[in-house]
This record gives structure tokens, sequence and C-alpha cells, in this order.
């Protein structure tokens, strides 16, 4: 049978797509091209959706076959189509102007579900209905490369989904961030992959339906089982490798259709979400097996039960901290989860606006995985107003606190560890820190001297000569600061 | 279209995405998953031709409304997507001199 898509009109018009889908990627790559690059993004998928609707103009059942009236469009079907569109377009769009940006990694969580889920429904709506999609052969059976695409398809697009519900329930505080584990793990996930694939081999031999829907049901499972030993703070790496994952499932389907927009599409969010799990664990300096093996990083608030020896250490009021940074030729500050959990980038540029009334030089140093989610620290200090030319990375700015007068660390903890540099027993050792040391004065806002950062390390930087705790909430801490800043 | 024009496609497509993903700057690499999060939904094709498709044949109706209801998810995720980037992208501004 002839594929469906066949008209080369309609290919032409899905390649288009896929050039604007890369466009609007190639737009990120600075912050003034990429409205325009967003809006590539949206005539893409016009394209596309709107290609999709002309060729596949649904088709009622012919009445009376002899009558020369054969081809009525299917009136009914085409307003459930559109209903469904507007539908999710209403759900989308109330939801993306609703959503608070510190939600953001749930949110992005929860759409990744959602590619999954829709993923899983298109291969099994190809799975039942094959002969829509054009992959069957002249006996009416599924060609054998098609099922092959079509179980990896509803394999990856499953895992996606039931591993993105994992994950944000996880970030959305549902579920402790605590990693879950499960005797004997590995072994268990490495059988459950082991049989996914095997049935997969298998299809091809015997399409029937039990197979196509064991692999569905164990895939849910192993995304569930993949996610649920990994620890709240090990959530960035997750959530682009589920953003990976989500690209691959729409690939996968792209080869069954033969559709170029999708394949195209698919390999870009799949590297994409590869390389920002790269970066994730390079900027932790962990394998990305150490992480997805899970077991790590069970957020805050352990480590309290060790004997841990007295140490001496300075504290220090909001007086202090806003005399030090006023008369401070510059000052950087370093966010953390901590900023993002108590709200606080907002008062934090406040706090920046008044050192600059008092001819402070004021930057921010974020870190790759400071936060949830790749970017998240970057987005919360754009929606405070914190101009983004203020904003520097860790390479860029960490030789400058050797200039520095004052670091203020508001809710980072391990990033500012020099035992990741020092102690080679660290569970953090290697990873790439901020020297705040070197800065003239440390000023560390922390909530009580009790918990030690996800990694359960104690840190030295607490009880260095030059570093003043401001034991406190992180947001009524700098609405003190800037109190006593006028 | 083969499988072998297919697959250049997608391999092609692989190194497009690695060189433009790593020239994406790592400020709006939250901006860059909810984009990708929103052109992934391009699966709408798919759920697209499963609810056009008529309702004849093994599956046919089931098939159907399977499509239908990723037709709505997907358009979720679409118009969520694009949404939420563009409010992002809207806040990045540079200093004012």
């Amino acid at each position: 049978m002839e594929h469906v898509a066949a008209n080369p009109w309609a290919s032409l018009a899905y390649l288009i797509a896929g050039v604007c889908f890369i466009l609007a990627l190639r737009g990120l790559s600075s912050p003034t091209s990429s409205q325009r690059g967003n809006r590539f993004g949206m005539i893409g998928m016009t394209i596309a959706v709107v290609t999709t609707l002309l060729t596949h103009i649904p088709m009622g059942i012919d009445p009376d076959p002899s009558d020369y009236i054969s081809d009525i469009p299917d009136i009914v079907t085409i307003a459930q189509i559109l209903a469904a569109i507007a539908i999710g377009a209403v759900i989308g769009v109330v939801t993306a102007r609703k959503i608070a940006m510190t939600a953001m990694p749930q949110l992005v969580a929860a759409f990744h579900s959602l590619v999954g889920l829709a993923a899983v429904l298109v291969a099994a709506a190809a799975f039942l209905n094959p002969a829509a999609f054009g992959i069957v052969d002249a006996a009416g059976a599924i060609l054998p490369v098609s099922r092959v695409e079509m179980g990896l398809g509803v394999a990856i697009g499953a895992i996606t989904f039931s591993g993105s519900v994992i994950a944000f329930l996880k970030l959305n505080g549902n579920m402790g961030g605590k990693p879950i584990l499960l005797p004997g793990r590995h072994v268990i996930n490495l059988a459950v992959l082991a049989g996914i694939l095997g049935l997969i081999a298998y299809f091809t031999q015997d399409q029937s339906p039990w197979i196509f829907w064991t692999v569905t049901a164990l895939s849910f499972v192993i995304g569930f089982l993949l996610i649920v030993p990994i620890g709240g703070a090990d959530m960035p790496v997750v959530v682009s490798m589920l953003n990976s994952y989500s690209g691959w499932a729409a690939a996968a389907m792209g080869f069954t259709l033969h559709n170029s927009a999708m394949i195209i599409t698919g390999a870009l969010v799949g590297s994409s979400g590869a390389i920002l799990s790269y970066i994730m664990c390079r900027a932790m300096n962990r394998s990305f097996i150490s992480v997805i093996a899970g077991g790590f990083g069970g957020d805050t608030g352990g480590g309290s039960g060790e004997a841990k020896e007295q140490r001496p250490w300075k504290r220090g009021s909001a007086e202090d901290a806003a005399f030090l940074m006023s008369q401070a030729e510059q000052v950087i500050i370093v966010p953390g989860y901590g900023m993002a959990v108590a709200q606080a980038q907002h008062v934090l540029r406040e706090m920046a606006d008044k050192l600059k009334e008092h001819g402070v030089r004021v930057k921010y140093a974020i870190h790759p995985v400071a936060g949830r989610m790749p970017g998240h620290m970057n987005v919360l200090l754009a929606e405070a107003n914190v101009p983004y030319d203020e904003v520097f990375e860790l390479e860029d700015i960490n030789s400058e606190f050797a200039q520095t007068d004052v670091a203020f660390i508001i809710g980072a903890n391990d990033v500012v560890n020099p035992a990741a540099k020092t102690d080679k027993s660290s569970p953090i050792y290697g990873m790439p820190v901020f020297d705040v040391g070197k800065a003239k004065t440390v000023l560390f806002i922390k909530r009580s001297m009790g918990g030690v950062g996800y990694a359960g390390v104690d840190n030295d930087v607490f009880y260095a000569d030059n570093t003043m705790m401001l034991l406190a909430d992180a947001k009524k801490m700098v609405e003190e600061v800037v109190k006593s800043l006028d | 279209m083969d499988f072998i024009s297919i697959l250049s496609i997608f391999v092609l497509a692989c190194f497009v995405g690695y060189y433009v993903v790593w020239s994406v700057t790592p400020a709006l690499h939250t901006p860059l998953m909810a984009v990708t999060n929103a052109i992934s939904s391009v699966i709408i094709v798919g759920a697209l031709i499963a609810a056009a498709a008529a309702g004849i044949g093994n599956g046919g109706t089931v098939s159907k409304w399977l499509g239908l209801l990723a037709v709505v998810l997907a358009s979720v995720n679409i118009f969520g997507g694009f949404a939420v980037t563009a409010r992002m992208l809207a806040m990045y501004k540079k200093k004012a001199r």
C-alpha cells in the first residue's frame, strides 16, 4: 500500500515545519533573538498541523457507492477534532498564564508527561488502525519495520509518561524528595528493560495484541521504577533526561508515519535533553549512570544525627550585612534553590537596586545545577527584573571573587563548598564550585546551622574567619537588609 | 520515503540538534526546555491522522477516540508550551542605561 503522506507538497510543508523548529532553537542562542525564535516555533507547528488537517480531511462512509456523490467530508469528526484542539488550547494557555515561575520545573515535568502519553495513544491508535497510517502490507499485516518503530515509540512514550509523573510529584512536593530504594532494583530494572526489548523483537514475528499491550504496561512500570530511586536534588538531570525521551518518542512515531517534521523535531528535542543532562552531570561531577542508578540527593534536613564537632562561627545581623555591602565596591550574589523556595528573588533585586544607589557594583553568579532544572535561577531573576547582563555563569565569574568585597550567598550551599576541591572522600568531590572564600567577606544566609545541603556534607565556609552567617528565612533576612539600607 | 532516507534525515537532524543546542546560552536553558516541550508535541500530527481516519475496520473507532484524546493532550502542550516560553522570554531584559 502506498504511503498516506506521499503527496510531495505535504512532504515539503513538513520539511519547512522542521526547519522552523531548528530556527526556533537557534533563536535561543541569545535573549535578543529568542522571541523571534519562539515565533518560528509557532509558525512551524501551525504549518505541520494545517498540512495534516488538509491532507487528512475525514471522509464519511459512502452511504450509496453506486451514485457519483462519494466523498462527503465527515462534519462530525471535523468538529470533534477542532473541539479537541480548542479544549487543549484553553487548558494550555490558562495554565501557562497562571503558573508561578518558581513552579516551572513541575510544569515542564507535567508537560513531558503529556507528550509521553500522547505518544502512547498515537502508537496504540496506529496499532489498532494501521491502514489509516499506511503501514500495512498487501496481506493487511503491519510492516515489520513499522512494528519495531511502533514498539519503540510506545515504550519510550510510556517511560516518559510514568517517569514524568513521578518527577512531577517529587518536584511539586506531593511525594518526598527522598530516594526510595527497592531491594534488588538494578536487577529488576534490567530484567524489565530486557523484557521490553525482547518483546519488541518478537513483535516483528507475531503481531498479537498481547505483545503490544505487554510492552506498553512494562514500559509504564519501568518509567516509574527508574525515577522513584532518584533524589529530589538530582531532578535537574531527570527533567532533562525526560525532555530527551519525549523527543525520542516523537522521533519514533515520525519513523512510523514517515513524517520529516516529526523526525527532525524528535532528533532536536532528543539531543537537546541529552546535552542538558550531560551539562548537569558535568556540573555535579557525576556520571550519568550514577545519577540514573539513584539513591543520592535526598534533599536537605538530614545530617542532624551525626556527631559533628562544634566549630566556632560568627553570626551577623541584617544591619551588619547592610553596612558591609553598602561600603563595598563589588558584591556578587550567589543564589540557589533556597531562594526559589523562599520566593526571595523580588526582594533580592530590591536589595541590589538599593546597593546600586550606594554606588556598589552588583553581579549574580549562577551555578549550572542551582535550582531544580537547567536555567531555573536565570528565569527567576529575569522574573524579578534583574537585567540578564548582570547574571554570570560559573566559569565567567569565578575568577572575580578574589577582587570582590562581599559574596552574598542566598539559598545555595553545595555549590560554594570548598570540600569539592580539597576533600577526596567528599561525595561532591570534583564538582566545580564558586570560590566564595576568596572574597573579602562572605555573607551566608541559611535557615539554621543544622541542615547541610543535599549532599549532606559540612561546609568549611560556615566557619571561615571572613564568613558571617545570617541565620533566618532568606526572604525575611533580605527584607531586613533592605530596610537597613535606607 | 524508504527507511534509509528517513534514517538519513534523522541522523543529520541529530547533528543539527547537537550543534544548535550547544549554542543556546545557559541563561535560556529553562525556556529551551519549555519550547522543546512544545515542539515535541508535533506528535499531534499522528494524533490528527488517527482522529481523522474513518471509523471502519478493526479498531477504527477506538483508534479514532485515542487519536482525539491525543489531540487534546498534544494541544495542551503546544499552546501551553509556546505561551509559557513567550512569557518567560519577555522577562529577559537588558540593563537600562
